[in-house]
């Protein structure tokens, strides 16, 4: 049964991960990661963590991936277009090189057969002796990471923020108000 | 709690699938996204990409956390998934200010600083 449940999953993992990279459409691509995302969901419930599922759930395809489209929507991304120019040593190159790496990786895995032969354990899948460890010797990371979202957040809202809205911006009455840039910075128009 | 462990020791004991193979297919998508990452031009399918490694990772951790019966790695896990999403922030108000300045985000195109 757990077998079953594996394969079913892993194959969904799988299939839709190469949909993930292989889509032109970036929406499609994002939504084939969200499933990709529940059924390593599912994976984590059979390993014994049914917490990290539920954050994996909430966090990574509740916000995250939300983000993601949100950006999508809001950049109005076409369809990357078809024409590779000058790509192909380029593409064939990387899938070889992922192809040696997966080879490899799986080899050394094969030889080495690891078997979860210890049960699993109340300690292990409870969320009180998780959120004890979290909070007790692992506290100063657990700071340090909301200090980063905060900067991160931080971050996010100056780098995005519109450039006219800067007080010094003036207008020249001829140019585009989305094209301005703050300072003397040149750029070609594209 | 001890029913919670009862439960838990009677799914234990019908385990039949091996960490080996959990550690195989986060291999997989840990390719898949290596290959993504290397040949999309897309910057946000990069990021897509990117995200499907990060979360391969993910399942190799909490698989050795099954193997050796500890609680670190899924703690690991925590700590990755809120680096992630910072990561994810960032990344994506960087593409946002790039299309606002380039309207593309081609990153074949964004050779401003190639030499």
């Amino acid at each position: 049964m757990e077998t079953a449940v594996f394969a079913l999953f892993a194959l969904l993992a799988v299939a839709s991960a190469v949909v993930v990279v292989a889509h032109r459409n970036p929406v499609y691509a994002t939504m084939s990661l969200v499933l990709t995302l529940f059924s390593v969901a599912v994976l984590f419930v059979l390993l014994g963590a049914p917490f990290i599922a539920a954050l994996q759930i909430l966090i990574y395809a509740g916000a995250i991936l939300v983000l993601f489209l949100f950006v999508i929507m809001l950049l109005n991304i076409q369809r990357e277009e078809a024409h590779h120019s000058g790509q192909a040593v380029q593409r064939w190159s990387a899938i070889l090189g992922a192809a040696v790496f997966c080879g490899m990786l799986g080899m050394l895995l094969w030889r080495t057969h690891a078997a979860a032969d210890r049960p699993l354990t109340g300690p292990l899948v409870s969320l009180k002796g998780l959120a004890s460890e979290l909070f007790t010797d692992y506290l100063l990371p657990f700071e340090i990471v909301g200090l980063l979202l905060l900067v991160a957040v931080v971050a996010a809202s100056v780098v995005a923020k519109r450039p006219d809205a800067a007080p010094e911006a003036a207008v020249p009455s001829g140019a585009e108000p989305s094209e301005i840039t703050t300072g003397a910075v040149t750029r070609e128009t594209p | 709690m001890t029913a919670l462990a009862a439960t838990t020791a009677t799914i234990g004991t019908t385990a039949g699938v091996p960490v080996s193979w959990y550690l195989l297919l986060s291999a997989l998508l840990f390719a898949i996204g290596t290959a993504g990452a290397l040949t999309r031009r897309n910057g946000i399918s990069i990021f897509l990409s990117i995200e499907l490694m990060l979360n391969s990772v993910n399942l190799s951790l909490v698989a050795y956390s099954r193997l050796w019966g500890d609680r670190t790695g899924q703690i690991v896990v925590f700590f990755v998934l809120a680096v992630a999403a910072a990561e994810a922030a960032v990344g994506l108000a960087l593409f946002i200010a790039i299309y606002r300045q380039r309207r593309t985000i081609d990153v074949n195109r964004m050779n401003l600083m190639q030499w």
